[in-house]
Formats: structure tokens, sequence, C-alpha cells
């Protein structure tokens, strides 16, 4: 569903490079979990200098990121920080990507608000996810077969629950998502299915929690307390999963580029981040 | 001048002819330049048999096997829901259906060809997801079964009208002699038009297979994608082709990744070209 509609934004694109050689329209592509706020900045900005077109489009960092290096987008949303391998690859084409952090997110864990569990610990979390635990009755809930969800590889999000959660920081570790996660396209489609299956645990950023779904408060180890997803917690860092979020652009910004970026970091922008459930940084 | 206007057209029509081939051709080897460079990094037997598919870990393990069976239980499914309901269809609208309810029914089934399959997958799963779910009491609806059913409904169409097809070219004396014999309406049918019209349905049957195993859409959004050698049809599976849909964009140009998703190109390459060469092969039976 989201890949036809990335489809259909392509050919719209496509049809615009040609339409619109001149520089007043950039191209914002990537991360999916930033794409709603992208579009919110990208909103109030074209409002307030009439002429400027901004576009957005999802997809996931890994694919803004690659759009960047080939050249079809001006700034790449990512939430994760771009692969020394990428870096590479950039260099060759000619490309210097210039990270700026515009903000940070925390990302919550949620079950089906059937669910009986709400606190988990890391390590629970990590052993639900690599396919260790695969009933709810062994953390404390009903006795039910747990359903993994996870993001597709190109997304950052995934890649930054593999690293923080289930390796736990440890470069070297060796953990997987468990092979019968079942993996899903988006983060609307993981809120979807916990929202429909009461044996579902999922992970996302903050901005996706609703009534739907219920935050699972988690805890560092079993001796620290349990810390909701919540603005707060990841402002003072007692959240235990929380990221920075970055766009990238090729060199230092300037033009256009530069003046969307300075809207974002400026303090209208960053109240955006607020009003759309991340963290701002300033 | 009419001679050199022929000619020209003439030309012209060739090259129309030959383009499509070229074409072909440029896509082979270019799958196959990308493809063919994984080998040098994992063996391809390690690539076809490897259990694990964890493509962007260091170093990623690069095994299809899961990816393999996944699409060919999805396909076996739909061929088991399909085939016989299209056969049975063709065999109505060809033999029993009045004229005027054949006219809808052919439009009917054109209709069906023409639904994107985007639009089959969504709603399979808004639809179709939670009652499989919910009828087989599962901890997800999200299952090579409600792929198999959704692209059962995207094989039919091919099914019916190449065999409807099959069955209307059989000599009409065939028929009007096992009527004269005494034979009644189902025996004709079963005895004498179905054998027949054998190879064509075959022949429908194999390009019917084809275009599911190809089908990319809807099976990523509702077969739950979960690279694991399945068990059961209950299962979540994925596909070759959600593989390639679903990674493509992470994939980073060059590296092992891609030229991963190249092979598996190859694969599915191969095993429509093995499933088109059959059905031409009983087309030509039948001539």
């Amino acid at each position: 569903m989201k890949k036809a509609l990335l489809l259909l934004l392509f050919v719209l694109y496509a049809g615009s490079v040609f339409a619109a050689g001149d520089k007043n329209s950039i191209q914002v592509k990537g991360s999916d979990t930033m794409v709603n706020l992208a579009q919110a900045w990208a909103e109030k900005f074209m409002e307030e200098n009439p002429g400027d077109l901004v576009a957005v489009t999802g997809g996931g960092s890994g694919t803004g990121l690659s759009s960047l290096i080939s050249g079809t987008c001006d700034i790449a949303m990512s939430s994760r920080n771009i692969k020394p391998k990428e870096i590479d690859l950039a260099k060759q084409k000619g490309i210097n990507p210039f990270e700026i952090k515009v903000g940070m997110d925390g990302l919550a864990v949620v079950v089906n608000p059937q669910n009986p569990v709400s606190k988990l610990t890391i390590q629970q979390l990590a052993d639900i996810f690599t396919g260790k635990v695969t009933n709810w009755k062994e953390v404390g809930g009903k006795d039910l077969k747990i359903v993994v969800l996870s993001r597709e590889v190109n997304s950052g999000t995934h890649v930054y629950f593999k690293e923080h959660v289930l390796r736990k920081g440890d470069v070297n570790g060796k953990e997987e998502f468990s092979p019968s996660a079942l993996m899903l396209s988006s983060s609307q489609a993981i809120a979807d299915e916990v929202a429909g299956n009461p044996s579902a645990i999922g992970y996302y950023g903050m901005g996706y929690i609703s009534a739907k779904q219920k935050a699972i408060q988690v805890a560092r180890d079993d001796k620290s307390e349990y810390i909701e997803p919540k603005t707060d917690n990841v402002i003072n860092g007692k959240y235990p999963i929380s990221r920075p979020l970055f766009v990238y652009c090729n060199g230092e910004p300037k033009g256009l580029v530069k003046k969307f970026i300075d809207f974002d970091l400026s303090k209208e922008g960053q109240g955006i981040v607020l009003k759309t459930d991340f963290v701002p940084i300033k | 001048m009419r001679k050199i206007k022929e000619f020209i057209i003439q030309k012209l029509i060739l090259i129309c002819g030959l383009a499509s081939i070229f074409f072909v051709i440029l896509i082979f080897l270019f799958l196959l330049k990308e493809g063919l460079a994984l080998f040098k990094i994992v063996t391809p037997l390690d690539f076809l048999l490897g259990r694990s598919w964890y493509p962007i870990s260091e170093p990623p393990k690069l095994g299809i096997l899961p990816l393999i069976l996944g699409s060919l239980l999805v396909t076996i499914g739909a061929a088991i829901i399909s085939i016989p309901i299209g056969v049975g269809c063709a065999i109505y609208i060809a033999e029993i259906a009045p004229l005027k309810i054949k006219e809808v029914l052919k439009a009917g089934i054109e209709l069906l060809a023409a639904i994107p399959s985007v639009v089959l997958g969504f709603i399979g799963m808004v639809t179709l997801v939670p009652l499989v779910k919910n009828i087989f009491h599962l901890p997800t609806g999200l299952t090579a079964l409600s792929g198999s059913i959704m692209l059962a409904f995207m094989a039919m169409p091919t099914i019916v009208s190449i065999a409807e097809d099959a069955l209307y070219s059989v000599p009409k004396n065939y028929k009007e002699g096992a009527l004269a014999l005494g034979a009644t309406h189902w025996q004709t049918i079963w005895r004498v038009m179905l054998p027949a019209a054998s190879s064509g349905i075959l022949a429908a049957v194999m390009l019917g297979i084809g275009r599911v195993i190809g089908e990319t859409m809807a099976v990523m959004m509702i077969t739950g994608n979960s690279a694991v050698i399945p068990q059961s049809i209950l299962q979540p599976v994925r596909t070759l082709t959600a593989t390639i849909a679903a990674e493509m964009g992470e994939a980073v140009v060059g590296s092992e990744h891609y030229f991963a998703l190249f092979a598996i190109g190859i694969v599915l390459f191969v095993i429509s070209f093995a499933i088109n060469v059959t059905a031409d092969l009983f087309l030509h039976r039948r001539q």
C-alpha cells in the first residue's frame, strides 16, 4: 500500500524534475518516523514563505540516505546515524553528507490494551524480540503465543531497536530479530496490527501511540524504575530507549536547504517537534 | 511508391518485433551481471539452501531457502484454490451457460483482471486477514493462507479466459458425436471435451501460476513477511518478490545485499521462465 504510494509520489516527483528546473523547490525524503514531523514543518514553512516548495516523502532512513547519495533528494531524514559504508559510497559519488540533529524520539514498545502486561525490562524485551520468550505467561501475561512485529530492514527504527534493545548497545552483539517476527512495512501497519491483535507486541516512535495501543513502561534492568515513554522522560534521559533524529544534506546547507533547516531549528520549528510528539533539542 | 511504403512499414514492424527480444536480452544480461557478482562472496549452494536471511547484519546471512519455500507455499495454496474454481468456471462459460449469462460472466472476469493488485491486497488486509485469524484461532491473520486466497483471485482471470478459449476451440463434431452416441451432457464434457482441451487447460493453469509467483504487492501486504521456514500454511511467510520490493530501498548499491536481491531476481526469472516454457510446450502440443 505504502510502497505503491511511494511509487506514485516518485512518478509525480520524476515529472516535477522536468517541470521545475530552478531551485525554489526541495525534496525531503527518508525516515518514516520523521515523515509527519517533516510534513508539519514543510506546511508551516511554505505558509510563511509562499513560492518555496518543500516536498516530503517517507520510505525509511535507508531509502532517504540512498536517495541523497544518488542525488535524487536534497535533504535526507534519518532516525539513525549514517553508516560508514554509506559515507564511503557518498564520497565516491562526490556527495558529502552533512549531519544536523533536529530532535529526539522515544521509541515506544506497544501492546494491545487488552494485554495485562504493562511493564517490561530491556532484558525481557530482548528475549521477546529475539524469540527466546514465546509466550506471554513467561513475562506475567495470559497463556498466549507472542506475535512479534518488527519494521522492515530499511527502517532506521528497526536498526536502532536491534542495536540498542536486542544487542543492548554492544556493537559486537550477535542477537537478531526472531525469524518468525512479522516484518511490516510501516509504523502505521504495526499500530493497526497491535490495535487488533491481543497477542501482538511492536515498537515505533512515540508519535504513533494512540488510545488503541498501550505503551509499555520500560526499565533498564529489574532494579531500575519502570518509565513511561513520555516527552519529559525522554528530555531528562530517564526513558531508556530514546534516540536522536537527524537530517542530512550535501555539504554545508545553503540556499533553500539552509532556510528550511534553520526553520526546523528555530523556536517555531522546535515547537512543531513537540507538537508532533517528538522531543525538541532546544 | 507503394513498394517503398510497404518496405518501410515492413522494416518498422520488424524493428518493433526485434525490440522486445532485444530488451528481454538486455534485462537478462543486467540481471546476470548484478546477480552473479554475489557468488564471489557466497557459494550458490549456501545462497539457495541457507536457512537464515539477515541481509543487513555484519556479516550478512544470505540464505534464501525460507523465501523460496514461502513463495512455493503461497503459490501451491493459490493453485489449489484457483484451478478447480477457474476450470469449473471455464466449463460453465464455454459449455453450459446461456448466451446472456455467458456475456455477463466474461465481462465480470475481465473486470476481476482489471483490479490492481494493491487494491486486492488492501481489501485482503482489512477483510480477509481478520477473518482467517478468527476462523482458525491464530495468533495473527497475516499468513500464507491469506496470501494464497488473494492470489487465487489474481490467477483466476488468466485461467478462466485461456481455459475457456481451449474448450471453445475443440471441434464441434467431437461434441456432436458424443451426444449422438447417447452420452449425457456431463459425460460429454468430462470424457470428451476436457481430454480434447487438456493441453490448453494445462497451459492456462501454468500461466495462472506464473502470474501468482511473480505477484508482489498483495503478498507483501498480507503474508506477514517473516523469513522463517514454513511448517504449515497457517504461518506467516516471506516470498522472494516481497523481499526484493521491501528491501531494494535500503540496499546500498554495490553491497552484498544489493547483489543478493539481484540474485533473487535471477531465481525468480528462472522459475517463471520454466513455467512459461512448460505452458508453451502444452500449447504447442495442442496444435
